[in-house]
């Protein structure tokens, strides 16, 4: 008997041997790859930097993350402190890195660096996870986290809070260009997950009600510095 | 413009009424209208069936009956989309291909023709109604109609156009489906109909008879006060 | 009459006359409707952005099997295991082989249509592995012991009365009549599962041949969990599932989660390219993709509807179509609902046993409209029916069309019918006339007049 992975390859070829039409297209043939180019059919990501920000601000509060904007790193670490002390935390995982140990450590609550010694069965108990993130997607207000940037993959979605720190410099206008950033970055190395993480984890599966807080954060904070 | 009119069998046998208009109208515009009697159905029940063979005798003497005409214009989506974007398909790659391509090109939905072809909108009608108006599925989403009926009724003097719910809602029709399979076309006609009522006028309006028998059946049946109305109807009237 | 087209009738006819549960979905559809136009209406061209993606799935469709042999080298090189099923018994034995191979007990699911395609919680549990689904509608229904009324909402039609109900039964906990509150209880009792599963079992939304990253989109984050927490992940995809670029995802995303949903996004897109690397602190220890045929293949060779295989799942034809609405999921007896169910599963389960689903249709063509990748849903039943006609015609269509045939192509005898048809109608009405009476019984035939149009042209004309 042949094996599957042969036959497969098999009945794919003879299926094709016949050729399909191409779809009725309404428009000139779509360019396949297009990395570099912006997709002007696609929605608007912002021509600008500024233009970007704006609409990146509108999606997350559309989305019901919050985009907390401070002016330096300073501002970030007293940022989330008050935001820890408001909310109560009492414990916070976080993934090591420049832009999150010094906001870590400024923390009164218990800190964890979670990348050094995983645990799952402690990191359910965090009550929030701080990370860094890729890059952030303001055509869709999503952030782009990785398994690199985010201290693996347990971190930003386990918690029940996602803290994200970011420069404003990480913005890119829409997703082909956030690809293309981590396909520079990364080339054949990639991290072993990249995950846009557009809003607060949701469900609707209930009477098609919006619900925050299906199984991942229920509450997603976006501390974007300068 | 010699217009040859293309009438669907249901509308011969059960609602000559529209024919007529269609044609009336079609002549106060100033055009010479013909009829020619040798057609009869267009083969859509069976092509809709599965019995492709059959729907293509029917299509093949279709562009018999059609041959040489000018135009061909039909109060009816449906039928014409048939026409228009059946044949062809059901004729490709045999010796009719070509002359189907043709006729599909000289054949017109009557809103479409009057709008898009002779560029007419005010075709001098009267009717001082409250109208609302059903999008037939193969008028909207074949032959990619939307506005041109209602471009039409917009400037009928006295009429009143309201959009309902569920606008691009299917009736329910479907030819044989409708019997077919009774229970969910007469869901969908529940809702669709009930919708139409709702919007409180005294007509709905269709470029479509199929669906106005649907559609006017079901409103009848459950006594709603709304009557079904062919749009050449309502364009003839100019009294 | 096929056991399949039988339950089918019965199941559609009791609920066609549920007017409670109808309007119940309606409502429930309601938001979907406004959400999605908002999000198209942010497309500056909706219609070219459908040009992309189907194009995108066309190219890799159309040239599957150089697509499939890049996607499966790259992935190998990331560290991953691809497993061939030619079917569902093969898939299945795949994915026992190696729950066995590691010893494991408990297994956590999160959606995945391919694997209520290959029932696989039951050939699981029947090999004694506790498996629980954790997306949260999921969840309930395999509480409810019943399969996805959707394959985007799989308890949409489920109130949440019934749900508060079936946690009390099966979680007990204290009845509640908030959403919020119904959701917080599935999240606590699954939260402890993820933690103790040996094996995560997902899906895959797309499979990136340039990269070899598979991507698997949801809204709840259960997927990512089960990615995440037990050391080996197996993800289970049909062979179409695959596109050339990473760039093409640039494109897919955004529309998935708009055509199906109205999401700008869904709320997690993620891109698995292995198992845990090396220096990352956690992640499964093993990454297997199963790539399944099961019939995919048989689709593939009808160049007509090939096009079918472009789906991804994001079911805007099904959140359209009025036939869906007004029957419910659970009628249609298949894993995929809806018009592109209803054109596929004949291809997938056999043609004179399941073309019924193609003749239930008033062939609107709402789904093809609402498809993003441009599938020629609609066009598509039409060509089921004239295949089947063709492989195994019915006496009834036979003899009525080859009858209608006969008188219409004869002018003369098509107006004396329709003569003696008009003058003996009041009269028709009363008789029990199969198909006529079903129609009659809950819609009025207009009257009929006297004389014909081709009567009264003739009489206006000579």
């Amino acid at each position: 008997m042949s094996d599957a992975r042969s036959d497969i390859f098999a009945r794919i070829r003879e299926a094709l041997k016949v050729k399909a039409p191409k779809p009725h297209l309404k428009g000139e043939p779509a360019p396949g790859k297009t990395s570099a180019v912006a997709k002007p059919w696609l929605p608007e990501g912002g021509e600008t930097a500024d233009a970007s920000l704006t609409i990146l601000a509108e999606q997350l509060a559309k989305l019901k993350a919050v985009l907390i904007r401070v002016p330096d790193h300073a501002a970030a670490a007293k940022a989330v402190a008050d935001l820890s002390s408001s909310k109560g935390w009492k414990k916070v995982a976080y993934h090591g890195h420049p832009l999150t140990r010094p906001i870590a450590s400024a923390l009164t609550c218990e800190t964890w660096e979670a990348d050094a010694s995983f645990d799952k069965q402690k990191l359910e108990g965090c009550d929030a996870g701080l990370t860094t993130c890729e890059a952030i997607v303001a055509q869709l207000g999503a952030i782009l986290v990785s398994s690199a940037s985010s201290g693996g993959r347990a971190l930003s979605i386990l918690p029940h809070v996602h803290v994200v720190v970011a420069e404003t410099c990480q913005v890119v206008p829409d997703l082909g260009s956030s690809l293309a950033l981590v396909q520079a970055r990364h080339g054949k190395d990639m991290p072993s997950m990249l995950s846009f993480i557009t809003g607060p984890s949701r469900t609707g599966d209930i009477e098609r009600i919006l619900v925050l807080g299906a199984h991942g954060p229920k509450e997603l904070y976006l501390v974007l510095v300068g | 413009m010699r217009i040859s009119l293309f009438v669907p069998c249901f509308v011969d046998q059960l609602t000559p009424q529209v024919g007529l208009a269609t044609a009336k109208v079609l002549k106060r515009l100033g055009h010479e209208v013909e009829f020619r009697s040798a057609q009869t159905c267009c083969g859509q029940p069976s092509f809709n069936s599965g019995q492709w063979d059959v729907a293509r005798e029917a299509a093949i003497r279709a562009l018999g009956v059609f041959r040489g005409a000018e135009v061909v214009v039909g109060p009816s989506g449906s039928c014409v989309a048939m026409m228009r974007q059946f044949y062809p398909e059901l004729l490709k790659g045999t010796p009719h291909a070509a002359e189907a391509d043709d006729l599909a090109s000289r054949t017109f939905e009557f809103s479409e023709f009057l709008v898009k072809k002779l560029g007419v909108t005010d075709v001098g009608a009267k009717f001082a109604k409250k109208v609302t108006y059903h999008d037939g599925c193969h008028a909207l989403r074949e032959l990619r109609l939307k506005e041109e009926p209602r471009q039409l009724l917009r400037a009928v003097k006295g009429l009143e156009l309201i959009e309902s719910e569920e606008g691009e809602t299917c009736c329910g029709f479907g030819g044989l489906f409708s019997a077919k399979f009774p229970m969910i076309s007469t869901a969908m006609v529940q809702v669709k109909g009930g919708a139409l009522a709702r919007t409180g006028a005294d007509y709905v309006v269709s470029s479509d008879p199929s669906c106005l028998l649907q559609i006017g059946g079901w409103l009848s049946r459950e006594g709603k006060p709304i009557l079904p109305l062919h749009i050449a109807e309502v364009l003839a009237n100019d009294a | 009459m096929s056991d399949s087209k039988a339950i089918f009738l019965k199941d559609a006819t009791v609920n066609a006359a549920d007017g409670d549960q109808r309007a119940f979905i309606r409502k429930a559809l309601g938001g979907y409707y406004t959400n999605r136009d908002l999000q198209k209406a942010r497309y500056r061209d909706w219609e070219r952005a459908r040009d992309a993606a189907s194009m995108a799935k066309w190219s890799a469709v159309n040239d599957l099997a150089n697509v499939l042999e890049k996607f499966t080298a790259n992935f190998e090189r990331n560290g991953g295991v691809v497993h061939w099923a030619r079917d569902a018994a093969e898939a299945r034995a795949i994915i026992l082989k190696i729950a066995e191979d590691n010893k494991a007990k408990a297994i956590v699911k999160s959606k995945c249509m391919t694997s209520e395609e290959i029932h696989l919680n039951d050939a699981l549990e029947k090999a004694g592995y506790g498996v629980v689904e954790s997306d949260l509608g999921e969840f309930i229904q395999q509480l409810r012991g019943e399969a996805p009324y959707h394959f985007v909402f799989p308890c949409m039609h489920v109130k949440r009365e019934a749900i508060s109900e079936l946690f009390t039964k099966h979680l007990g906990t204290a009845p509640t009549d908030s959403p919020e509150e119904l959701t917080m209880i599935a999240r606590r009792h699954l939260r402890q599962l993820y933690v103790d599963a040996d094996i995560g079992i997902t899906g895959a939304n797309f499979l990136v041949a340039e990269t070899g990253q598979i991507s698997i989109t949801e809204n709840e984050g259960n997927a990512r969990l089960t990615a995440a927490l037990p050391r080996i992940h197996i993800a289970l995809s049909g062979i179409e599932k695959v596109i050339n670029h990473l760039d093409d995802l640039s494109v897919l995303l955004p529309m998935l989660a708009t055509a199906g949903a109205g999401q700008p996004m869904t709320c997690y897109n993620t891109l698995y390219s292995g198992p845990r690397k090396k220096g990352e602190c956690d992640g499964p220890e093993q990454f297997h993709l199963v790539l399944l045929d099961n019939a995919r293949t048989r689709l593939l060779a009808d160049p007509e509807q090939r096009d079918a295989l472009h789906c991804i799942r994001c079911g805007a034809c099904l959140n359209v179509c009025p036939i869906f609405k007004n029957i419910g999921g659970l009628a249609y007896g298949t894993t995929y609902q809806g018009p592109i169910g209803s054109v596929i599963t004949p291809h997938l389960r056999g043609l004179k046993q399941w073309n019924h689903l193609s003749g239930a249709s008033s062939l609107c063509g709402a789904c093809t409209d609402a498809c993003p990748v441009r599938i020629d849903l609609h066009h598509h039943l039409l060509h089921n029916r004239r295949n089947a006609a063709k492989e195994s015609p019915t006496l009834f269509d036979r003899v009525f069309h080859h009858g209608f045939n006969f008188v219409i192509k004869r002018p003369w005898l098509f107006a004396t019918g329709g003569r003696i048809f008009r003058a003996t109608l009041p009269l028709l009405q009363k008789l029990p006339i199969p198909y006529m009476g079903a129609w009659m019984k809950t819609r009025d035939l207009p009257k009929a007049p006297a004389s014909s149009f081709r009567d009264q042209w003739k009489n206006d004309h000579v």
